[in-house]
């Protein structure tokens, strides 16, 4: 198949190309959910991002959360961003981080004010974004615009087999094409660290690869109650045939293909060291997961799954594939693209990888993916340690 | 075309992962090598469910399972061509 060289995207002022074009109401804390979420009630076209945390942290955890706001905001697939916090300050520190990419950016603060007024006041904003918004049409844009995330859930032995195999395969033929692509899921790798370390492109990336995957197997044996051989594979896995932990973690591998990364990034950290395969320390749950691949500017998700996961993001969206025939008869509503047939050989990787490549492009032009059109928007932020 | 009953990721691989609701001993299998489209055959000494492995050589206590290419764990317990591999006779090198 020849692959497509451009898709239809929203050019953004900073050169970044969005697959969608969302005005959000960002909340920087718990206590600012409310006022978020009757903007965006008021006014048609604009989507709140409620969540649970952004009060008394510190530190690490602090800066990760900052750099989840930030870059939510400076994604391509947002046009224009309204802040509301309890109060100003650490506002117009997102403000003023996401006005850097050009676009339209304000902020306010409820202290002092009430939610009342605030919400008035800043509903007369978020209407006047959402219109401005409307009137942005999609152009022609290189697929290297396209800036792909991956990770996989509810994973079974077809997962390895097949689903997973087919976002490699995407994988190798986009990544020749100047795409950005990230993969994460640090506790997932247990089992191919060794091997996946040696994908590392550069002596500096497999160290920072080895390094940050050291550092989270030292915090589970410090926290683990019990053998964690217990828990990976689980009972499920084992059902369906998986032995080891080994053999988990290079189903779950097979998603970069052959790829090499080129660096490895701190949670929601935006890659700086352009296209190519990037690594990124995530947890391995769903939602954890693509909202923090989502704050490292990626506009688009691949998300193969066995059993069935439902997970979507209200700004990036996610594209379910699968390669079980019963998930894919039973979820249809969930599943983008059936690649099923690999299991019975009547489709072969390379042409998996090439459907999987044809609904990239139909839903980076604009098709909802099914998690869309469902209502999916699991925005969760990802926390280090409690609060002070 | 025939209908496959094991899927093989790697060349290199000495196990083969079942892919119909199950195979029966002594049946006869088709077997596709995903890496380079190629097949093969073995017949089955046990019955093997869904998604679980079938040893494609002999394999004595100490050897290596290779799966996607790569090492997923160590045998413990002598396994025939044919045979059901899984935590029975193979274990993690990892704990």
């Amino acid at each position: 198949m020849e692959i497509p060289k451009s898709f239809l995207g929203y050019k953004r002022e900073n050169g970044r190309a969005g697959t969608r074009n969302h005005v959000i109401i960002l909340p920087v804390d718990d206590i600012s959910n409310a006022c978020a979420e009757a903007v965006a009630n008021n006014i048609k076209g604009t989507i709140a991002l409620p969540h649970s945390y952004g009060r008394l942290q510190f530190g690490a955890d602090l800066e990760l959360h900052f750099r989840t706001m930030i870059g939510t905001g400076k994604n391509p697939n947002v046009a224009a961003v309204i802040v509301i916090g309890i109060e100003p300050k650490w506002t117009k520190r997102i403000v003023d981080a996401i006005a850097k990419t050009g676009k339209p950016v304000e902020g306010f603060s409820i202290e002092g004010v009430g939610d009342i007024d605030t919400i008035a006041k800043v509903s007369k904003k978020a209407q006047e974004f959402s219109m401005w918004a409307s009137e942005k049409q999609r152009v022609e844009c290189p697929i290297s615009d396209l800036w792909i995330s991956v990770k996989c859930g509810e994973s079974d032995t077809t997962s390895g087999l097949a689903s997973n195999p087919t976002v490699g395969n995407l994988m190798d033929k986009l990544e020749p094409l100047g795409v950005h692509l990230c993969f994460g899921e640090t506790s997932e790798l247990t089992g191919a660290e060794t091997v996946c370390a040696k994908r590392g492109k550069t002596p500096e990336a497999q160290e920072k690869f080895m390094k940050t995957w050291n550092e989270y197997n030292d915090f589970i044996l410090k926290e683990a109650t019990d053998d964690l051989s217990e828990s990976q594979p689980t009972a499920g896995n084992i059902a369906g045939g998986l032995t080891t932990i080994e053999e988990k973690a290079f189903g779950n591998f097979q998603k970069i293909g052959s790829r090499q990364f080129i660096d490895v990034l701190e949670p929601a950290e935006e890659p700086t060291k352009g296209k190519g395969l990037y690594f990124m320390d995530t947890s391995s749950a769903a939602a954890e997961c693509v909202t923090l691949q989502a704050a490292g500017g990626f506009n688009i998700h691949l998300f193969p799954t066995g059993q069935g996961n439902i997970i979507g993001n209200p700004i990036e969206p996610v594209i379910k594939l699968t390669a079980n025939p019963l998930t894919a008869k039973t979820m249809s509503e969930h599943i983008d693209v059936d690649v099923s047939k690999i299991l019975s050989r009547e489709m072969n990787l390379d042409q998996a990888g090439d459907e999987l490549i044809k609904s990239t492009i139909k839903v980076a032009n604009g098709r909802l993916t099914c998690a869309e059109a469902l209502g999916h928007k699991e925005f969760v932020m990802t926390k280090l340690y409690r609060s002070a | 075309m025939a209908n496959t009953d094991i899927i093989i990721h790697d060349e290199k691989d000495n196990v083969g992962v079942v892919v119909i609701e199950k195979i029966t001993p002594n049946q006869d299998c088709n077997c596709w090598i995903m890496e380079n489209d190629k097949s093969s055959k073995i017949q089955s000494k046990s019955e093997i469910p869904l998604g679980h492995k079938i040893a494609m050589i002999d394999l004595k206590e100490g050897d290596t399972i290779l799966k996607y290419g790569h090492d997923i764990g160590r045998v413990v317990k002598n396994i025939n061509k044919g045979e059901h591999v899984h935590v029975h006779n193979v274990k993690t090198k990892k704990w």
